[in-house]
């Protein structure tokens, strides 16, 4: 393997990696002060208890977002020369702001968030958990800013091969900037949503039912149940945008292959670069047609006008793009199924009382079925992100530079090392925490407190309230 | 001639690049001190000494990525030549960062048996990390060529880093513990004292050494006379330091903060030096400031920015260690 895939891999690997953790500290930190206000609001401990659990997850999530992303801001410079040298008249505001505006405010807050309860007034502890959570955002928007426009440049000239800025408010408002933006704040809260859904039933399964518990399903449940049907309406949306602006990614994503009119959509195939066509395909007749065009006849781009006479491909790799889109929209179906049906459930009143089923209500099944969900939304992310950055091959900022020309000429052998290392180190990590998330989930459920060590880290409202 | 901004900008840029570096050599430096110095303490001590550093690391290790993000906006050039020629250490530092910065989390998170793996990983991490970014400043001076005698002097370089960066936690843990523990980072700063003394003195013995350039700035009249204050300040405070390290503590505790101090005003004649050496170059002896440099339209749009926000990083910085001031133990207790 050459420097370039291995270059490539490792990238991917390492931005895989970062990625699951600012999903869930987006909008973990909005949940959050949301707890944080309510019980403010209404003095009830509840709150509290929700409060104090989900922000040690929060702690541990917000860590390894940090030490991965550092990692992240050095790729650039050992492995992709080439994108800072041609494009840094406009990556690097953008990151510089990111820096400024969003990494200081959520690093430097973070530490009263989490050990200064006790040392200024409430309001200022929850001001700072505000500010945590505004700096996760901005982070969230500065880098989308640059993913999108890499996506879809404008507001820019190239000068001796080197972008120049021209109209910065074109830069920061490109056409896919909006719906990538939405999309993912909502992946955000989709994520945490049954993140907290399912590590809640987990915890009343295992016979910790208490209030706070009780409030935490209750809220993630209803929140994804609300916040699914947006998503799939604004996914559709930011898909409608992709075919104005990088048609090559969604034939790859429908796996067409000629442009016409009355294009069945592709439920399941298997898409074959070689001899251009997919083998095994089941399909709704004119479907691909009506969700992109809204009429039966509409034309929808296929894959072979992104051959050159040549036989040079500019498309990106079919498979790839094809399952990933399959994997992320069928999750997002599966997420609208088990809310709905586990929202009604508790909505459905008692047999012969006004009140309703609630928490006590939900089958045994159920309650599985929320446990089984717990990770799926990093299942969607990946698999979206997948869709959205294998889709821009072989560029890498669409029609200004290839993936190519931009990668550094460090020797493969020196690439594979460092990736074996980060994928040993991230595997390990995976794997500790996802151990200390359901740890700390059987702690909870136990209502011990586990070790208490003098000097740890207090998160909350201290150690007395443990 | 700084009327043009092609001229003032990089250098405003390399002015806010080199303070970054410095604040973060001071800050991490201590905490990453720390994590080195876990090996000498007790397992109640570790919680103590990551109790003087818990709510700080995070912001601390901002810094860098302002450092290396400053480098990348302002100096494209110059960050892809730097990087891949330190391509491996790099990556040693970043997998240190990423087990040190989650053994905070996971040491008091995880079951109870786990705790010492990641005492272990937090110590292997800072030490990783600390060792790396000593290999990188060698290799840096000594004009980033993967030679033996220069990659010999780097792994030098690299110890020292490393001992200065203990001798700094040390005074940090002087000014955020008491009793057992601060007279045991008393001994280990006397110890780390020399390191110190010692790396400094062999980076400025060498720096003329490779460079003719800087040699010529050093030992030129009357370029010397500018530099004459650097050494003569840092030989006072440490001779002011090792003093003041024998007759501590003082009762009531009075001026514990200061050893932290003098290694602050320490740190920053070091690294004013070195950058009085190595200006105009970003990459030594090869690509200056001014050629390296981003468009200024670019440069300009990052710096009204700055203007704006380093105040108010600075300040909620303050705020911070303002409120997490006084002895470390007390967080446990509230
Ligand atoms: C919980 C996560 C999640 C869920 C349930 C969905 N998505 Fe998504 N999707 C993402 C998380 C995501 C993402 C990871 O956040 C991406 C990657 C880049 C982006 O902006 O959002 C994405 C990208 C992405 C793209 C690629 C855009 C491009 O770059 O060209 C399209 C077309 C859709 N989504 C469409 C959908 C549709 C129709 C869904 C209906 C079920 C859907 N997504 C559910
Ligand atoms: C928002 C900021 C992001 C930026 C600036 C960015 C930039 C890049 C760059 C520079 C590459 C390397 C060139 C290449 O291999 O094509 C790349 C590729 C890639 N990125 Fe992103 N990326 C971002 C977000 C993400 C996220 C969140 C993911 C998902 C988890 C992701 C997944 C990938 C993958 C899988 C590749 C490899 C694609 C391939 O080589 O075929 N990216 N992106
Ligand atoms: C190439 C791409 C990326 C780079 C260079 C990068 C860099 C970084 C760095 C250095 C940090 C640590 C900040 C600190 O010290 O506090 C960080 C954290 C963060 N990143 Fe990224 N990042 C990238 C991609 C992304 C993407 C795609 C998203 C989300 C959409 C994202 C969202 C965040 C958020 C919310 C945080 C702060 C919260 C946390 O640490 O979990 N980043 N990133």
């Amino acid at each position: 393997m050459d420097t370039l895939i291995l270059s490539r891999i490792q990238f991917g690997a390492n931005i895989s990696f970062h990625i699951l953790f600012p999903t869930i500290t987006i909008a973990l930190g909005w949940v959050l002060f949301y707890f944080k206000v309510a019980f403010t609001w209404t003095k009830d401990d509840r709150w509290m208890e929700a409060y104090r659990f989900w922000v040690k997850v929060f702690a541990l999530s917000f860590a390894m977002g940090v030490v991965s992303g550092i990692t992240m801001s050095f790729q650039f410079g050992t492995n992709w020369p080439g994108f800072m040298e041609t494009v840094g008249n406009i990556a690097g505001p953008l990151l510089a702001y990111e820096v400024l505006t969003a990494f200081f405010l959520e690093a430097v807050f973070l530490g009263i968030m989490l050990f200064g309860a006790g040392r200024v007034p409430n309001w200022a502890h929850t001001g700072a958990t505000f500010l945590v959570a505004f700096g996760t955002t901005m982070s969230a928007f500065w880098i989308i800013v640059l993913n999108s426009w890499m996506h879809t440049p404008q507001g820019f000239e190239m000068r001796d091969g080197v972008a120049h800025a021209t109209d910065w408010w074109a830069i920061v408002f490109n056409p896919s900037m909006p719906y990538r933006l939405t999309h993912m704040i909502l992946a955000s809260f989709l994520t945490v949503s049954f993140l907290i859904a399912g590590i809640s039933a987990y915890r009343w399964i295992i016979g910790g039912q208490t209030r706070g518990v009780r409030v935490a399903l209750k809220s993630a449940v209803f929140g994804a149940a609300l916040l699914i049907p947006v998503q799939i309406f604004v996914g559709d949306m930011h898909g409608l945008n992709t075919l104005e602006h990088q048609p090559q990614k969604v034939a790859a994503m429908e796996a067409n292959w000629e442009t016409a009119g009355n294009v069945p959509l592709v439920l399941f195939a298997i898409p074959d670069e070689e001899t251009r066509s997919n083998r095994v395909e089941i399909a709704i007749p004119n479907g691909a047609s009506l969700i992109l065009r809204h009429k039966a006849d509409g034309v929808v781009p296929g894959l072979n006008d992104f051959v050159t006479p040549e036989g040079d491909v500019l498309h990106p790799p079919v498979a790839p793009v094809f399952y990933g889109f399959r994997v992320m929209v069928g999750i997002g179906m599966l997420m609208l199924l088990v809310s709905w049906t586990v929202a009604f459930t508790m909505l459905r009143r008692k047999p012969g009382s006004k009140e309703r089923r609630g928490v006590e209500g939900l089958p045994r099944w159920m309650l599985y079925g929320l446990v089984a969900m717990s990770f799926s939304g990093w299942v969607a992310t990946l698999a979206g992100w997948y869709v959205t950055e294998i889709g821009r091959q072989p560029w890498l900022v669409d029609g200004v530079l290839t993936t190519r020309m931009a990668v550094a000429d460090v020797p493969a052998p020196m690439v594979l090392s460092t990736l074996i290392g980060y994928l040993a180190v991230y595997g390990l990590l995976i794997v500790a925490y996802l151990g200390a998330i359901f740890y700390l989930a059987r702690k909870a459920s136990k209502g011990g407190t586990g070790p208490v060590v003098p000097g740890a880290r207090l998160e909350g409202m201290g150690v007395a309230a443990e | 001639m700084f009327a043009d901004p092609a001229v003032w900008l990089p250098f405003v840029f390399a002015a806010l690049m080199g303070l970054s570096i410095l604040i973060y050599v001071v800050l991490d430096g201590f905490d990453l001190g720390v994590g080195v110095l876990f090996p000498f303490a007790t397992d109640a001590e570790k919680d103590r000494m990551v109790a003087a550093i818990g709510p700080f690391w995070d912001a601390n290790e901002t810094w860098l990525v302002l450092a290396v993000g400053l480098l990348l906006v302002a100096f494209p050039q110059a960050h892809g030549d730097i990087l891949t020629a330190l391509y491996l250490p790099v990556a040693v530092m970043l997998i240190g960062l990423i087990l040190r910065g989650v053994a905070f989390e996971f040491r008091a998170k995880a079951a109870a048996r786990w705790k010492k793996t990641w005492n272990h990983a937090f110590f292997a991490g800072s030490l990783m990390t600390s060792l790396s970014q000593g290999f990188m400043l060698g290799l840096y001076i000594m004009g980033l060529e993967w030679t033996l005698p220069h990659v010999a002097f780097a792994l030098m370089t690299a110890v020292f880093l490393t001992v200065g960066y203990s001798f700094i936690g040390a005074t940090w843990i002087i000014h955020k513990t008491d009793g057992v523990l601060q007279l045991a980072a008393l001994q280990w700063a006397k110890g780390g004292i020399w390191g110190l003394v010692l790396g400094i003195g062999a980076i400025s013995l060498a720096t003329p050494l490779v460079s003719p350039r800087i040699f010529e700035k050093w030992f030129s009249w009357p370029e010397a006379l500018w530099l004459a204050p650097l050494p003569l300040a840092s030989g006072l405070i440490v001779l002011w330091l090792w003093s003041l390290l024998r007759k501590m503590p003082f009762a009531g505790d009075r001026r514990s903060w200061l050893p932290f101090a003098l290694a602050t005003a320490l740190w920053t004649l070091a690294f004013g030096g070195m950058a009085y050496s190595f200006y105009p170059y970003v990459v030594p002896n090869k690509l200056t400031i001014y050629e390296a440099a981003s468009s200024p339209e670019s440069l300009m749009i990052i710096l009204y920015g700055t203007l704006i926000v380093l105040p108010t990083i600075l300040a909620y910085t303050v705020l911070a260690y303002t409120v997490f001031r006084g002895k470390a133990t007390e967080l446990s207790y509230e």
